[in-house]
């Protein structure tokens, strides 16, 4: 093996072209302080090995810490639990070296055995991760089960070798997901299936109270080995509360952050007044809002009907409706998203190009389906939208207004000829283009049950995508990009996808938060970063 | 009584049986696959499957009913499927909030109800009989949204008289207690009407009026207890509703009741905790019509139970 990266800094520099070195905290921050943030449901669970959704990710990131890490706000990469890492130069063993001196909650100091058990865990089918796909590139994942994986090692009580069975560029992000968490054994073993509730980890903040359906305080970690952060003592998670009166809690001073955003009810109206706009803080987010086409199913097994689809949808009086929420999408990746192809103007709005191509087709006279959609506010306006861009050309869409799991059910069957994504878009979970493609567009995904919901599988592209993530060498980082660049393009010129729109994000904070605005919007803990803001009084 | 008591017990129990059933049964044929929740997007085939193994969701329709019905005799209403807490345990921490609220709003409805039945009863036919009538209709059909939403905006935003949601003091309840008060305070008001004019009628109020009691003793001492007869009934329903949760007033008042658990539950194709509020809820209703036969005999000495 050799030594390709020495120091830290170093090798963050190669793995990500022009990445921060590390970040500096807000000179003006300072300690102390509670702020209130709301949520309409209740928090699902708080076991990093389970947590997956929106709302608790954030949650989990500040409770615990994994090997690697984000630098605040933004998408690039650094350690984390990890003081630094080799790779070796065939890309299949990672060897990391761990800081000394981190310590759990319940005191014990954390060692290379934890981060093994951690990982162990989260393969091991018992524990039911819904993460733990992501780990598939490490031996011995096929027979993850009570004897551990194969491919981790502790090499001293510092020091853990991880082998994987096939170059994975997306490794080092994969050890920065929630699901990789360090845990300590005891107090899984201890807590059983409520470790959900009463989790121990190494994070900023360690879990407090939580009153089941009323709220959750999180208190600072004294003993955090992030030195200087976090700055506020506690942050009290209100739920059961409705978006509507967040927001007027918010202007009566007693919320700090409505975690479920401005209702989409009064967006007009908060942006609208300038003292509730200044509160507001606007970023892009790693989301695609797409139409599926089902390529199984005549006739959109037609190149020519797919493109006419493409051609026909007016993506900006879509993105009116959502009161200019977002902007429209050209591709599949969304633009804050590394690989994503500059300089490309997607499909045309042309109604006559789409009767043209239809015609081409054989199917002058339109044809009659059936587009499904989620029955929450806006999707059904976005629908009819749809419908009647589609009508324009002929197509008759009949819309299929359903539940979320319905949806759900019937893109995984395939029974679906047409889906409006929103609502179950694809968000990414973490910033690397290869996310938005195998469960989504990937021959993988197109399986019964899978999230291909296009049935989309053209096996050259994926040749492609398995080529692009062996390329693990972070100086090929700029080829990587370019290859994975290529291969979205492909999936253009088949366009088994109406890419309709990426949303942006708008957070609300009160007066008296403080932090730059990239916290507000990070990329990666949403709503905000709760390790880095602070209170100003 | 006794007999009449176990008879009933066993009814009860038959009744439920048949709701867990039925409930059941809607769940497993629902096209939605709750594993596909747990698992989340990004799960491999292997990992769905396992899921579904480890829950037993691959075994037929009646194993599953079969197991779960054997676990909830001893008392074993299972895990959430997300959240891994035990079902017993989510609905029990929701219990207080829904007690309290459950007595708060059906105090008001009984309030509001039984005074603008007992008005419009007297005043038959009148222009204020009419007015009740017609108020009662709008409450009972206004949207909960925007009824909770205008209180809590006039009432705890502008006057700031209340506390804007939330749970804990005697404060936080009023408002959604009264929203629910007023929204179903028009059922009461038409049965009570309804029951009052009849009772009114009778022959035995004609001769307490002869017997030259006030006209106030008469509504309140001979007629009223005669009148209420059916509106007990109706609380014995009214409890297995507020059991089952007030979805929307919950939500605007941020009150931690088990209509929250339940829709998001619902949400997430949870199935144990549909079910374990479900069976709550129905336990409630049959329980409360129980109560309120129960209690006849005591208001109306004529009515006996067999």
């Amino acid at each position: 093996m050799k030594k390709l990266l020495a120091s830290t800094a170093v090798m963050l520099a190669l793995a990500l072209p022009g990445a921060a070195q590390d970040y500096t905290p807000d000179p003006a921050a300072k300690p102390g302080g509670s702020i209130t943030v709301t949520y309409k449901d209740d928090v699902a669970t708080l076991d990093p090995a389970i947590g997956y959704d929106w709302q608790n990710w954030s949650m989990i990131k500040s409770l615990f810490d994994g090997l690697m890490d984000y630098v605040p706000g933004t998408t690039e990469l650094r350690p984390g639990l990890a003081e630094s890492y080799e790779i070796s130069e065939d890309g299949l063993t990672y060897t990391f070296k761990l800081r000394t001196g981190v310590k759990f909650h319940n005191g014990r100091e954390m060692t290379a055995e934890d981060v093994k058990y951690s990982l162990d865990r989260v393969t091991n089918p018992e524990t039911q991760s819904p993460g733990a796909g992501f780990f598939g590139a490490i031996a011995g994942f096929e027979n993850a089960g009570a004897g551990g994986l194969s491919g981790v090692e502790v090499v001293d009580p510092l020091t853990v070798k991880i082998t994987l069975s096939r170059p994975d560029a997306t490794f080092l992000h994969v050890m920065a997901l929630n699901f990789a968490s360090v845990v300590p054994k005891e107090a899984v073993d201890e807590a059983g299936p409520d470790f959900g509730r009463k989790p121990v980890g190494t994070g900023a903040f360690k879990l407090a109270e939580w009153t089941l359906g009323q709220r959750l305080v999180f208190e600072k970690n004294p003993d955090y080995w992030r030195p200087g952060v976090p700055f506020l003592d506690n942050v009290v998670f209100e739920v059961g509360q409705e978006p509507v009166v967040a927001l007027l809690r918010l202007q009566n001073g007693e919320v700090d952050v409505p975690g479920d955003g401005i209702p989409p009810a009064k967006f007009t109206e908060v942006m609208g007044d300038p003292a509730q706009a200044a509160r507001v803080v606007a970023g892009g987010q790693l989301h695609t809002g797409y139409i599926t086409l089902n390529v199984s199913t005549p006739p959109f097994d037609k190149l020519e009907v797919r493109k006419a689809v493409n051609m026909a949808i007016n993506k900006d009086r879509i993105v009116q409706i959502i009161n200019g929420r977002a902007v429209p999408a050209t591709q599949p990746l969304p633009p804050s998203m590394p690989g994503y192809t500059d300089g490309y103007a997607g499909y045309p709005f042309d109604v006559e190009g789409a009767k043209k191509l239809l015609a081409d087709a054989g199917l002058a006279d339109g044809f009659e389906t059936e587009l499904y959609v989620m029955n929450t506010d806006p999707n059904p306006r976005i629908a009819q939208a749809i419908q009647q861009d589609l009508a324009a050309i002929g197509i008759k869409a009949n819309i299929q207004n359903l539940a979320q799991a319905n949806v759900i059910e019937a893109g995984g069957a395939g029974t679906a000829p047409m889906i409006w994504s929103g609502g179950m878009a694809w968000i990414a979970d973490f910033p690397d283009p290869s996310n938005f493609y195998g469960p989504i567009l990937g021959c993988a995904g197109a399986a019964p049950g899978g999230w291909n919901w296009s049935k989309f599988c053209d096996e050259a592209l994926d040749a492609k995508a398995v080529e692009a993530d062996s390329m693990f060498d972070p100086a090929k980082s700029a080829d990587r990009l370019k290859l994975w660049s290529d291969v979205y393009m492909g999936v253009m010129e088949k366009a088994p996808w109406v890419p309709i729109f990426n949303e942006e994000r708008y957070t609300m904070k009160s007066e008296r938060m403080g932090g730059e605005d990239a916290l507000y919007v990070d990329p990666v803990s949403i709503p905000v970063n709760y390790d880095y803001v602070w209170v100003k009084e | 009584m006794a007999v009449y008591l176990i008879r009933r017990l066993i009814q009860s129990a038959l009744i439920l049986l048949g709701v867990s059933f039925i409930t059941f049964f809607l769940l497993y044929v629902l096209p939605a696959d709750p594993v596909r929740q747990i698992a989340g997007r990004s799960a491999t085939a292997e990992t769905v499957e396992n899921i579904r193994q480890q829950l037993g969701l691959d075994k037929p329709f009646i194993v599953q009913y079969a197991r779960y019905l054997g676990a909830l005799v001893q008392g074993d209403m299972g895990r959430s499927y997300l959240q891994k807490t035990e079902v017993a345990e989510l609905i029990r921490s929701r219990l207080p909030a829904t007690l309290l609220l459950m007595v708060g709003a059906i105090f008001c409805e009984l309030v509001l109800g039984l005074s603008m039945g007992i008005i419009a009863a007297l005043w038959r036919g009148r222009a204020l009989d009419q007015t009740l009538m017609v108020a009662s209709f709008v409450t009972v059909s206004a949207p909960q949204f925007v009824v909770s939403l205008l209180l809590l905006y006039v009432f705890a935003v502008k006057l700031g008289w209340f506390p804007i949601g939330g749970y804990g003091t005697f404060a936080h309840l009023v408002l959604p207690a009264v929203t629910l008060g007023i929204l179903g305070s028009g059922w009461y008001s038409r049965m009570m009407r309804s029951s009052m004019i009849d009772v009114l009628r009778a022959d035995y109020i004609r001769t307490a009026r002869a017997k030259g009691l006030t006209r106030a003793r008469v509504v309140l001492r001979h007629a009223l207890p005669n009148a209420i007869l059916p509106v007990i009934a109706m609380i014995g329903i009214d409890i297995g509703i507020f059991m089952g949760g007030i979805v929307v007033v919950e939500s605007v008042f941020g009150w931690p009741g088990i209509g929250q658990l339940a829709w998001q539950a619902i949400q997430r194709v949870d199935i144990p905790i549909i079910m374990g509020v479900t069976l709550v809820s129905a336990c409630a209703i049959v329980l409360g019509n129980l109560l309120a036969d129960l209690i006849a005999p005591f208001i109306d000495p004529r009515i006996r139970l067999r």
